[in-house]
This record gives C-alpha cells, structure tokens and sequence, in this order.
C-alpha cells in the first residue's frame, strides 16, 4: 500500500531525486558519536512543545485577569490538562538543558570548525531564541514569582546604555510590567518566536543535511592516515532508528516528571503588592543574574550594572562569532578555544548552582 | 526709622498721618491675630504656668475661637498684669478642682450653646459625671479623683476620634491607668490596681491596640465614661451581651444565669475573668489547668459528664477539621487541584465556632448539634483530600503502563537495528 | 511489498521483532493519543473566565431568600428579593472574615459571629463591621443566574 502511494507521488513530485541522497547519507562512528544525537534531542523537545502549547492555546487566555484562571481550569478541569501543562513546562527546561549540552558537545568536538561556521551562528541565534521562549512563556501563567522575575529582567535589559529604556518599553508594552506585558509576551511567544525559530531551524536543520556530520580533529587525522578505520552507519534507517529511541526514551522521561513533579501553578500576581524576598529567575538565567549581583555597584565611573550588562553582551556576541576566530595556525587557538569552552561550562554550572543556593 | 522721624519732624499733619498707615499696615498684617497678652507671657514660664501656642493651637477650643479668657477670665489685651489677671477683668487664675466639672459644664451642659458649634454632641456629660464614683467623692470632698482635665487634658483638648487624644479608644485604657494602676495612689481605696495590666494581656486590648478594632471594648466600654461606675455583680452579663449576643442570649436561657444570679456571682466573669480576659480555649472544658467547670461541680456528677461529652465532641471536631487539612495540603502539594474542598473547610471551622458558642447553653445535646453539621462537612472534606490522592495514584498507574508502553518499544527498536545490522 | 512480506517465511526472532515494535507502536501511540484526544473534549463545566461564575439556576431560590455560592476562592451570597431583583455580594464580613447570612425576617445580611449588619446594597449599618461587603453584578442568561465582578468604569 505504501509502495502504491510513493509510486502516485513519485510521478508526480519526482520524489526520487529529493529521496535519494537522504538514502545514501552516512553518519560517522566512533567514541564520540552519542553527542550526536543530542541535536535530534533538542529537535524532538521542540516539536513537543509547539505540540503539547496548541493544545494549551485552546484553552488559555491571555488577559491578566483571566490568564491564571484559565491555567488553573486546564490543570483542575480539562481532562489530562495537567500533564499537557506538566509536559509543556518540563520539556521547556528539558530543551534549553539539551540545547546547552548540544551546543557544548559541539564546542569541545571542534564541529564549530571551517566549513560549519553558520551552523554555529545559527545554532547559537536558536538558543538565543529558545531562551527568550523560556522568558516569555514563563509569564503566561501571570503568578507571583513570574511576574516579579519579568519586571527584574526586563529592569535588567533597560539598563543597556542608549538603548536599553526604548528596548524595556518595547519588551514590557509600557513603562511597567502590566497585563499589556502579558499580552505582548503572549504574542512573542506564539507568534514572533516560532515564526523566527522555524525560519533559523530551516536553516541549520539544511546546512548540517548539505554539510553531513562533523568528524573530530584527531579521529579524523587518524582516518585520513588510515582510511580503513574509517567507520559510518547509514543515517536512514539506522542512525533514525537510535535517534528514534532517544526520543522515546525523552517522551517517557516526561511523562514521568509530569506525574511525579507536577509544575506548580503559584500564586495569582498581584500588580500593586509589593515584591517577595529573594526573587530569582529561572535557572538558565541564573549564572548570567547571579554574575551581575556580584559586579560592586561602582567600578571606578561606570555604574556596576552597565558594565556587567555590556559585558554578557559582548561575551554573547563573542560566543556567536565564535569560529571566526580560529586563525590560520588552527592547533594553537583550538587549545585556547577548548580551554575557553572549559572555563564557559564551568562558569555556567558553578555560577547557576551559587545562585541557586545564594539568598 | 531714625531717619524718617527727623524727616518727618517738623510737619505735625504728614507724620500722624504716617503713623496712621503704619498702624493700618501693621494691623492689616496681624489681620487674624488676636492680641493674646496671656501665652506672650505664658508661653515663655516653665511648668506648671507654662503654655506654648503651640500646644494650645492644638486645642479645640482655641480652634473654635475660644481663648484663655474664656475659662480663666481677665483681659487679653493688656500687657500689664494688674490689668490682665485683675478681678476686674474676672480673672479667676487657677480653677479649683471641686469646680472644675462646673465650669465645663457650663457650656457642655447648655445644649443652646453647643448647638452652635456641634448639635450632635452630647450635653449630658455634667449629669452622668454626678451619678459616677468620681463625681460622688468630688462631692463629698475627695479632690483626688478624677475631674474633666484629669481624662480630657487641659490646654491641648482634642476631640476623641483624634488618635492623639487622650480619650481615643485606643488611648482609654493608658488615661485611666494614670491613677487607677497607680497603686501609692489608689492605696486609700482598698481597690485593685492590676486591672490595667490584666487589660493589657487580654484578647480585648489586642483587638483594639493591635489589630485596630475601633469597634472592642476599652475600659469605658464596660464601666461607662463620664457615669463611671463598675457594673453591678448582677449586671455584668448584660455589658458583655452588647457584642457576644448569642453567648449571653443562651446563657441567659441556662440553668447557670439564675443559679449565679441567686448565689450573687457576677454571670460571664465567673469563668472568663473581668480584665485580664484571654481567648477562650476547649481546655476550659478540661479537668486539668485552665478548667473551670470542676471549680464548682464534682466529679461523676451529671454536669461533669455533660462537660465531658461536649469537650470530646468538640475535640473531635477539630481533629478531624485538621486531619482534612492535613489531607488537602497533601494533595495540594502532589499537584492536586482541592480548592473547592478547601473553600468548605471554612464552614467546617464556622460550624465549629458556632458550637463554641453554644457551650453557653449548657447543654450537651444543644453543642451535638452544631458537630455534627460540621463533622458532616470536614469528613467530607477529608474524603475529597483522600479521593484527591487516590486520583493520584491513578495517574501514578497511568504513568507506569506509559513507561511499560514506551520499553516495550524500546526493546522492539533494538531488537529490529540489531537485525538490520547483522 | 505487502506480497514480498508474506511470501517470505517467518522466523521466530522476526516474529518476537514483530511483536515488540509493532505492539510497541500501537501501545505507546495510544498512550500519547488518548490524553490528547481526551483534552480536546471541552469539559462539562465551561470555564467563563476568573471574572464570572453560575452562582444558581432560575428557580433555585425562593423570593426572599439567600444562599452561599463560590467565587473564585471566597464564598459569595446571592439574593433573591421579594420583589424579583437578584442581588450578589462578596459573604465575607469585613470584621472578622466569619461568613454572613440573609435574613428574611430582617430583610438584611447579618453576621452570626458579632451580630454585624448590612443593608441589602453591602453597607455595613450596625455593628463592628468597618466597611461594606463588596458587590457584584447579577445577570440572567438562560436560565442560568450569572454574577460577575463590577466593570471598573
């Protein structure tokens, strides 16, 4: 039956020249290749996102009197609303932690390396996106904790010199964080962000197809002295078929910390009431907020919170042009860039478990 | 100035004329200002003839035009002393305290006069303030108690819905407290003094001070302000039943209301003490401290099992009333939705309440009543929180045959790469 | 295919390979699927939004009556007067938090706990009560009574 329908569209859509090099790609082996799958990972949380959030948007309503109701109705009324909710918020962080992994794989494996520099670019613009997906959603359920950590973070990116107020009023809809936040969060993350997300995904799903798989530097030495030790595995069906598995294994491990740890739904926010102590944002966040609370709030003339707002800037900008600064002499800067990605990750972990256990 | 009287020296006309504006001038500027010679002098004397015009532009007599002249008499406008505390002026100095409830009255008991300033103020302070202990032992000659100034204050009077008046609610009790927990003071009177300190421990202050309950009781509450008098033994019961209608409204139907009564023992104070009264507790019902049925009952009597079978019924109620508590913030807390359930709680805690209060029926059977409409409530309480886990649980299960669905899978993929790569 | 597939023979590992992926594809499909489907089904109570809920159904309450409903998380009191008008207010007495009553013999709400009153408009006549209850607005859809928080103007 299948091969009657591929028979219907293949003469119609010449389905062979577009099918072919799909079956004659190949994705190399060795002991590095499980950080391979980790794209695909990140891949298949996203499209469970886009998933499980059309199923939320038909019952959610983004208005600030209604949001927190309308969340509460889905978690206590619509039939296995919970887990949808449950599966939304986790796989939400689930998916940022896998695009960190995957993008740290893909620093210490060199896969950053001449020809795949707009892989990186573009990978790195996606994580900047999925982690404004993480700021805008986490404002959707319009609770306590999510509003105060809006109106901190938004505070924050006001405080970039020139632009920074014109760039809050524009994130928050107005001066302060309102319901006019809410429905502009709500825009972002339904509309803006998918829209730019699938357009860069487009993009980099194409270039890693066109360009196949990064081999790194030394097992690629060692297979180009011996072209013998040269080991592959046929991407269909083989490698889809593994990648299935880790997918599986994904949907169940959501599945079970929907049940067991159901996400919280908060308290309803209260615009006028004043903050609670010790607000924090979300995790990812938390190395970036916990570094610019321990710049003094004065370095010699320039206000501490500037600096340190600049100073991520550039760190971010420098992080995305990344490959561009491997020289011609690629061993010497290979080293300093593996020392530089080090350092990156365990600034990361360090910073993000100082601020979550900090006041 | 010099300069101007030579100038003007020789012409008789022009310098009258100037000293004519100058004086208009200076009385358009202290146009409103009223000579007041007594604070000139007063305000500069240290106690006990001091008054600033500070403090006394916070009275509220001088901001209803009335001066020192008023009530002292003499003349204002004089400078000198002779003249200005004069008896031709009428000045009287220092009023004497057997006169002082007099002089007051004579306007506050005039209701002509005060229709003038406030038609809804009162005008029978003088009269009630005569049938008081005060006003009796001022009478008779005791000038110890207390007069008008010793509550009102003098020279700075504030209406009493001011905060900072002496005679605000939340101020009473300390105005009181000046000679009454005085205890040098009060020794002649063979009194208690502690009252105030007792008030200070008790549920009424912390409503009052603390939560700022306009509305709880202060000492003038229950012994009346200006008819100060302690309510009489049998009466007492009748003071508390102005808020705790239904308490007293039960009481009054039980058999202790008239037994008390007969035995002259002074109605809710028997068990709830006057001043000093604390949150009542189930452990009054008790055998053990804080008791007080035991005080005059015996044990095994009828009355002590009834006491018995109410304080049980009411401790099962609120046990269970926790246990549902308990049982919602579990499932709460395991992502469960119960706020229905936890909304009913409230009526739960209502029922138990209102069976509190029936305790002043004295009857058991009564106090049953009211249990059992809020056990029916919190068991049903504590079913939804169990019923909440048990749906838990359920999801639990859901989640494992997922899990067993998903493996199964995984075996199957396995198995197929492994035969694919063979 | 299908005709390749049956012509050759069946072994017992490609059978128990058979067993495991195709029951595994139905059996996890299906534990994915049901939830779905299940959620797209509106439940039986509509969700009106946080501002508005059905306190009673036409002909639930006498003329001259009370009862408590629910709104959102505090209890509120609807009335029917004898007249016909229907009336909501929040039922928590401003004193103490106790909830209030409608008393038809007073034609008042009344608080059991210090014996505080408010007129029928929520304002707080007698008694400790400090402020008046808040009030809500009632209308009839259907024959569904309505009540919903006052539209700030």
């Amino acid at each position: 039956m299948f091969a009657a329908l591929y028979r219907w569209l293949d003469e119609r859509l010449h389905l062979d020249g577009l099918i072919a090099p799909l079956r004659h790609k190949t994705v190399p082996t060795h002991r590095l290749s499980y950080w391979y799958f980790f794209g695909g990972i990140t891949l298949f949380l996203f499209i469970v996102q886009v998933l499980t959030g059309i199923l939320l948007l038909l019952y959610y309503r983004p208005s600030a009197n209604e949001a927190f109701e309308s969340v509460q109705y889905i978690v206590t009324r619509v039939q296995f609303g919970w887990l949808i909710r449950s599966i939304h918020s986790w796989s939400a962080n689930l998916m940022i932690f896998t695009a960190f992994v995957h993008m740290f794989s893909v620093l210490f494996l060199k896969a950053y390396r001449k020809p795949r520099e707009m892989t990186w670019v573009s990978g790195v613009l996606l994580l900047f996106l999925v982690m404004g997906f993480g700021f805008s959603g986490y404002l959707l359920p319009w609770n306590k904790l999510a509003f105060f950590a809006t109106t901190v973070g938004t505070q924050m990116a006001g405080q970039v010199p020139v632009i920074g107020q014109p760039m809050m009023v524009f994130l928050r809809g107005g001066p302060q964080v309102t319901g006019a936040t809410l429905t502009r969060f709500f825009g972002f993350h339904v509309a803006v962000l998918p829209g730019l997300v699938v357009v860069l995904l487009a993009i980099h799903l194409f270039l890693v197809q066109r360009q196949g798989m990064s081999v790194p530097p030394k097992v690629e030495a060692a297979w180009t002295a011996n072209p013998s030790l040269r080991r592959e595995m046929r991407f269909f069906p083989n490698f889809l078929l593994r990648e299935l598995m880790a997918w599986y294994v994904a949907i169940g491990t959501l599945g079970a910390l929907a049940a067991l740890f159901p996400w919280n739904l908060g308290v309803k926010a209260e615009p006028f009431a004043s903050a609670p102590a010790g607000i924090k944002p979300e995790w990812y966040f938390l190395f970036m907020y916990q570094t610019l609370k321990l710049i003094p709030s004065k370095v010699w003339i320039v206000d501490g919170e500037v600096l340190g707002i600049l100073g991520c800037s550039l760190a971010g900008l420098f992080w995305l042009l990344l490959p561009f600064f491997e020289s011609d002499k690629p061993a010497r800067t290979r080293t300093w860039i593996t020392g530089l990605g080090v350092f990156a990750l365990v600034y990361v972990i360090v910073m993000s478990v100082y601020g979550y256990v900090a006041q | 100035m010099a300069m101007l009287r030579n100038k003007v020296c020789g012409f008789a006309a022009p310098r009258s004329a100037v000293l004519a504006g100058f004086l208009g001038l200076a009385a358009c500027l202290g146009y409103g200002q009223a000579v007041n010679s007594c604070l000139d002098c007063h305000s500069t004397m240290p106690a006990p003839l001091g008054v600033t015009s500070d403090k006394f532009s916070q009275d509220i007599h001088a901001q209803k035009g009335l001066t020192c002249t008023s009530c002292h008499g003499g003349d204002a406008s004089s400078y000198d002393p002779t003249v200005a505390m004069g008896s031709k002026a009428g000045f009287k100095g220092k009023i004497d305290r057997r006169q002082i409830p007099d002089l007051c009255g004579s306007c506050h008991s005039n209701p002509n006069l005060m229709r003038q300033y406030d038609p809804s103020l009162r005008t029978d302070q003088l009269a009630e303030y005569h049938t008081s202990v005060h006003g009796k032992r001022l009478v008779a000659g005791d000038t110890k108690v207390a007069v008008c100034i010793d509550c009102h204050s003098v020279h700075d009077i504030r209406p009493p819905s001011d905060p900072r008046s002496t005679v605000n609610p939340v101020n009473v009790a300390t105005t009181c407290s000046r000679c009454h927990a005085d205890a040098n003071y009060m020794k002649q009177y063979g009194i208690p003094t502690d009252q105030f300190a007792r008030y200070n421990t008790s549920v009424h202050h912390d409503a009052l001070a603390v939560r700022g309950d306009l509305s709880a009781p202060t000492c003038t509450t229950c012994h009346g302000n200006h008819g100060a008098v302690p309510p009489g033994v049998d009466k007492v019961q009748n003071v508390c039943a102005n808020c705790h209608v239904f308490q007293a409204q039960m009481y009054a139907k039980s058999t202790h209301s008239k037994v008390f009564q007969e035995k002259g023992l002074p109605g809710c104070v028997v068990c709830h003490t006057n001043h000093g009264i604390h949150m009542p507790s189930d452990a009054m019902l008790s055998t053990g401290p804080g008791g007080v049925c035991m005080r005059c009952h015996a044990p095994g009597d009828h009355c002590d099992r009834a006491r018995a079978s109410i304080l049980a019924n009411l401790t099962q109620l609120d046990a269970t009333i926790k246990q549902a508590d308990d049982a919602l913030r579990l499932a709460e807390s395991s992502g469960m939705e119960v706020s229905e359930a936890r909304l009913s709680q409230d009526q739960a805690r209502d029922a138990l309440t209102k069976a509190r209060v029936t305790i002043h029926s004295f009857q058991a059977a009564l106090v049953d009543q009211d249990i059992q409409v809020g056990m029916k409530i919190a068991a049903a309480n504590l079913k939804a929180g169990k019923d909440a886990m048990i749906e838990r649980n359920h999801r639990r299960i859901g989640l494992g045959l997922c899990l067993i669905a998903i493996a199964i899978m995984l075996v199957g993929l396995w198995l197929y790469i492994r035969k694919l790569e063979s | 295919m299908c005709a390749d597939y049956i012509a050759q023979p069946r072994t017992t590992r490609r059978h128990a390979i058979e067993i495991f992926l195709g029951g595994g594809v139905l059996a996890s499909l299906a534990s994915f699927l049901y939830p779905v489907l299940r959620f797209l089904v509106p439940p039986p109570v509509v969700d009106l939004g946080g501002d508005e809920v059905v306190a009673a159904k036409v002909g639930d309450l006498k003329p001259n009556s009370g009862e408590i409903f629910r709104f959102g998380s505090r209890p509120g009191l609807l009335i029917l007067e004898s007249d016909g008008t229907y009336r909501a207010l929040s039922a928590t007495c401003t004193h103490l938090g106790c909830t209030v009553q409608y008393r038809s013999d007073l034609r008042q709400i009344w608080c059991p706990c210090h014996n505080g009153i408010y007129d029928l408009s929520g304002r707080n006549i007698s008694g400790p009560p400090p402020r008046p209850l808040d009030a809500f607005d009632v209308h009839l859809r259907g024959d569904q009574v309505v009540v919903s928080r006052k539209r700030e103007a």
